[in-house]
């Protein structure tokens, strides 16, 4: 099926696309509470996984919070049963903002230390 | 009458208007992320307090985000009803929309004027600057999405959002979803990573 049947398809399940909804929005519920208890077992001292969600707390919550973005997009902005040219437009712009959030934090990470990371391949590039 | 025979036949095969909305929230989506990278770049740079976690309230912030995404559901619903001519689930689960939308700025109002009177301002620190900065803006947004849903609401009351005015309604619940994407971004970002 093409994006346009599948779209026109989608357009007139009214009932099935509201409980896909709920079911969408229940699962973004549960991803919210994970996130929060992920936060709260890395702050507690003393609970189970408390050594491994200290360490690894960051990549979780960002694994977790790209998924409900995904959902969200996806299903309740209907990217998903959209045509190319919305879902290019949104992909694109969203890859302009990760460039910009990774460039504006690795300019500033590394602030000071250009020298030192690039010195090395100076004296190999050099005459 | 069809929904499509309302919107006149376009190169692209989408309505001009959700292409205009797709581009502006792409357009956001730079807005946003410049924001968070400021917030970011001066994370842990304050040399003053109050400091993140002396003052964040997890608990209150986390009925917040989950009033938010429980919205974007409503609006979604309100949809639903709307593209069906079913305008008692339109307005109903519109109405809901709405009513989390001033929770969700309730919330943010208490927060703010929470942060006040501990002592945090614009001009405390790089946290109090950055904080209010990307946390308001967002807010202010929110604010402009429950106007932009009352009008719609009161549209609706009057009867003027039938099926084929659908796109109407469309736009202003695709501004909502936008809204909520932003903040599953800022809400770990700025609460859960503050250590």
């Amino acid at each position: 099926m093409d994006s346009t049947a599948a779209a026109q398809a989608h357009e007139h399940n009214f009932p099935e696309r509201a409980w896909e909804y709920v079911k969408i929005g229940l699962v973004l519920f549960v991803l919210t509470a994970m996130e929060v208890g992920a936060y709260e077992i890395a702050h507690r001292e003393g609970v189970p996984l408390h050594d491994f969600m200290h360490t690894a707390l960051i990549p979780v919550l960002i694994v977790l919070s790209g998924i409900k973005f995904a959902l969200v997009a996806l299903f309740y902005m209907h990217l998903k049963w959209d045509g190319p040219l919305l879902k290019g437009i949104f992909s694109f712009s969203l890859f302009l903002a990760t460039f910009v959030i990774l460039a504006l934090l690795s300019l500033f990470i590394y602030e000071g230390k250009f020298s030192e990371l690039i010195g090395p391949l100076a004296k190999v590039a050099g005459p | 009458m069809d929904a499509h025979a309302l919107h006149p036949a376009t190169s692209t095969g989408i309505p001009n208007r959700k292409l205009a909305i797709w581009t502006f929230i792409g357009s956001e989506c730079l807005f946003f992320a410049s924001l968070i990278s400021v917030y970011l770049v001066y994370k842990g740079k304050s040399l003053v307090g109050p400091y993140p976690s002396e003052i964040f309230e997890i608990p209150l912030v986390t009925v917040g985000t989950a009033l938010l995404l429980f919205s974007s559901l409503f609006v979604v619903l309100a949809l639903n009803g709307c593209e069906q001519g079913n305008r008692k689930k339109f307005l109903g689960w519109l109405a809901m929309t709405i009513l989390c939308g001033f929770f969700f700025i309730g919330m943010q109002v208490y927060e703010f004027t929470h942060f006040f009177h501990e002592g945090l301002t614009m001009q405390k620190n790089l946290f109090g600057a950055s904080f209010f900065t990307l946390t308001g803006f967002h807010g202010t947004h929110v604010t402009i999405g429950v106007i932009w849903l009352i009008s719609i609401f009161i549209e609706g009351v009057r009867g003027h959002v039938p099926p084929a005015k659908a796109l109407n309604f469309e736009m202003a619940a695709l501004y909502w979803h936008f809204v909520d994407v932003v903040w599953i971004v800022i809400f770990p970002v700025v609460y859960l990573m503050n250590s």
